[in-house]
């Protein structure tokens, strides 16, 4: 998991950032971003193995960033999370290409969990609660 | 699994408001005595209307029959009165005739002539075909009898102090009263006044059988229950009758009023029988036609008459009524049970309504808070693990212990909102086909432990035949084991749960889980299906019952619950059966 790049995106910054520092923490190399646009904004710079993308944000959403993720980049495995377990969302992403779908509060460990799946190719994880 | 296992603590907190209030049950009940009011009105209404022209009729029906019977019963005894009071002035007026001929045929030397006049008896009997001339006598105008023929001997009696010789003076003809006369048979007497040429007058008076007068009667054509007899107007009876009395008897009835011709009353004699009296005056004499029948015979027909009228009043009244009040008894049956229908079906709508707008308003609060708490988690977490990286501290425990008890906080939130976004959000529903009883008892595998643990009892009993279901599984087991823990949670040890599977309709099977446990009070049967909603403060989300009918709605089923303090509780989950199945 060491050679992984993540990025993290959600419009709370102090979500961001703290994940941000505990995936530091276990070396991990997580980048973070607050919107949509800077996420798109960080993936023409850099290059990421996995983007974890909140549904819900002002600007451009989470499902719109999937969409873009999908057209350029359909080696990034995106994992989405939301707030509220709309089953409609899930759905959605699943069929834009999102490979898990988490509910908000996540917590770390299953996130990680989660990610080491996805990129190992397993589809699923714990999507419903 | 966990999902299940996550249903199943929850619902165990929330078992004090046990089970469901009663989705069907009306919301707006009409009172009891509105339905008695109207099937009281409904029954009078309807009573008046078909018996009143009934009565009517019967009313008029019993009034024609009463005239026409009673016409038929008094007209010929009217006639057979009329005939015999003909007959009876007839033979008085030929016996007044005759003596008539003899004062103007014969001169009053012959008439004084007691040979002469035995002779005029004879001649008189055998010329009028039932004679009863008894004797014969010429009384002077000083009243002493002047010549006599017959039985006694008379003859130079004096009759001027006895109002007969005053009355034939006076009037010319006198018919009497009977008397008890010769050998003790009763008589009457006829007297004539004829005037003579010299100024004075002479009377001739004959003596007559009254029994002739009793044949005359008796020989009317009377019928068997008939009572004839003659009395004069004192009330005396001047011939025998057959049930009042004996001649010169005093008559134990009331005297007729004078008519010219038949009189017929109807009155009630001295032994309290009714009876039909015609009457009739007969001309030149004291006497009175009396022609009696009972009421009884005359009116018989008229009697059984009535009685069958009333019969068939009473019946037909009896039966309009019955069928009054049994028709209006499944009218307003029928009314209720409409009324009933569509207060539960309001109260069901009503209830639908009010949960998904409280689900919405939940699923807003719960993501609204669903942030912050993901902050806080990851933030404690973060302080968890600089704690746990970063160098040894003093207060390095309980840091870690607080930081613990911030991160099993946050995940008792997240329960509550995950359960409450669980309530309000529609759920992927993946039917298939599923055999209940398997299902049920797979669920009560989860349970067995504690059925052995706290000896509570559990019975199946499956209807035979019974179709498989078609529903979510998953969903399934979470709705039963949610239902289950409340049935458990309600027993106390050594109770019993008794689980049925039956045939609701023809589309439906129904699950109950019965429990012998507290049961729960009618106020709380209202609410148990609201979110929120627990009498255990603080011990549970209230959530769990409100799951589980989302749930069964969601799967095109109904629950409904019948509770009674102290007895038990029935749960009922209705689902729709498999089609192919």
């Amino acid at each position: 998991m060491d050679h992984l790049r993540l990025l993290f995106v959600d419009d709370e910054e102090e979500l961001v950032s703290a994940v941000v520092e505990r995936l530091e923490l276990r070396g991990i190399d997580g980048v973070g971003a607050t919107s949509g646009d800077e996420a798109l904004h960080l993936l023409r710079e850099g290059s990421f193995d996995v983007v974890i993308l909140d549904v819900k944000m002002p600007g451009i959403g989470g499902l719109e960033v999937l969409r873009t993720i999908s057209r350029r980049y359909p080696e990034i495995k995106v994992i989405l999370m939301t707030g509220h377990g709309s089953a409609k969302d899930n759905e959605i992403g699943r069929r834009l290409g999102a490979v898990a779908y988490l509910e908000k509060p996540v917590d770390l460990e299953d996130l990680l969990m989660t990610v080491e799946r996805a990129v190992n190719g397993e589809a699923g994880g714990p999507d419903g609660q | 699994m966990t999902e299940i296992m996550q249903g199943s603590a929850e619902t165990r907190d929330l078992m004090p408001t046990a089970d469901l209030p009663e989705p069907e049950a009306p919301g707006r009940e009409v009172p009891e005595s509105a339905y008695r009011r109207l099937r009281r009105m409904v029954v009078l209404a309807t009573a008046i209307v078909s018996l009143l022209p009934l009565v009517i009729t019967a009313v008029i029906n019993y009034v024609q029959f009463h005239e026409a019977l009673q016409a038929e019963a008094v007209d010929p005894m009217a006639r057979l009165t009329l005939n015999t009071k003909r007959s009876l002035e007839l033979f008085l007026s030929e016996r007044r005739s005759g003596l008539t001929f003899l004062v103007y045929d014969r001169p009053f030397a012959e008439l004084c002539d007691r040979a002469a006049l035995t002779r005029v008896i004879s001649n008189l009997n055998r010329s009028l075909e039932v004679g009863a001339f008894v004797d014969l006598g010429v009384i002077g105008d000083d009243g002493s009898q002047i010549c006599y023929s017959g039985p006694f001997e008379l003859e130079g009696r004096n009759y001027r102090d006895q109002d007969w010789f005053h009355e034939v003076a006076r009037r010319g003809a006198y018919t009497s009263d009977i008397f008890l006369g010769f050998r003790n048979s009763p008589h009457f007497a006829i007297a004539i006044k004829h005037d003579r040429p010299d100024g004075g007058f002479y009377i001739l008076r004959a003596t007559i059988d009254a029994e002739m007068l009793s044949e005359q009667i008796l020989t009317a054509g009377l019928q068997p229950t008939d009572d004839v007899f003659l009395i004069n107007r004192q009330g005396i009876f001047q011939s025998p009758s057959r049930d009042y009395g004996e001649i010169l008897g005093q008559v134990p009835l009331p005297v007729p009023h004078y008519s010219p011709s038949v009189d017929i009353v109807e009155l009630e004699d001295d032994t309290g029988h009714t009876i039909f009296m015609s009457s009739a005056y007969i001309h030149n004499s004291p006497f009175i036609l009396v022609q009696i029948k009972p009421a009884r015979e005359a009116m018989g027909r008229w009697f059984s008459l009535r009685s069958e009228l009333l019969a068939f009043l009473f019946v037909s009244a009896c039966l309009i009524l019955a069928v009054i009040l049994w028709g209006s008894g499944q009218l307003i049956r029928r009314m209720r049970e409409a009324d009933e229908r569509r207060a539960a079906l309001y109260h069901q709508v009503e209830y639908s309504n009010k949960l998904a707008s409280i689900g919405r308003l939940a699923a807003g609060v719960a993501h609204e808070i669903n942030n912050p708490l993901a902050i806080i988690n990851e933030k404690a977490g973060l302080l968890l693990d600089l704690v746990t990286v970063g160098p040894e501290t003093d207060h390095q425990e309980r840091l870690v212990a607080t930081v613990d008890s911030i991160l099993r906080s946050v995940q008792r939130c997240k329960k509550v909102t995950h359960r409450l976004l669980g309530f309000a959000r529609h759920m992927d529903i993946q039917t298939e086909t599923i055999d209940l009883e398997n299902l049920l008892r797979e669920v009560l595998g989860f349970l067995e432990k504690e059925a052995e643990y706290r000896n509570v009892s559990v019975s199946f009993q499956v209807e035979d035949d019974l179709p498989t279901a078609v529903s979510d599984r998953g969903r399934l087991q979470q709705v039963f084991l949610n239902i289950l823990n409340n049935a458990f949670a309600a027993v106390s040890e050594g109770g019993h749960i008794g689980i049925e599977l039956a045939h609701e309709d023809a589309d439906h099977v129904a699950v109950t889980i019965a429990d012998d446990g507290v049961g729960i009070p009618r106020e709380h049967l209202q609410r148990i299906f609201e979110p929120f909603f627990t009498t255990k403060a603080g011990a549970g989300t209230g959530l769990g019952l409100s799951i589980t009918y989302g749930i069964v709605k969601k799967l095109g089923g109904g629950c409904r619950v019948e509770s009674e303090v102290g007895t038990g509780t029935r749960f009922t989950v209705v689902l729709p059966i498999s089609r192919e199945g």
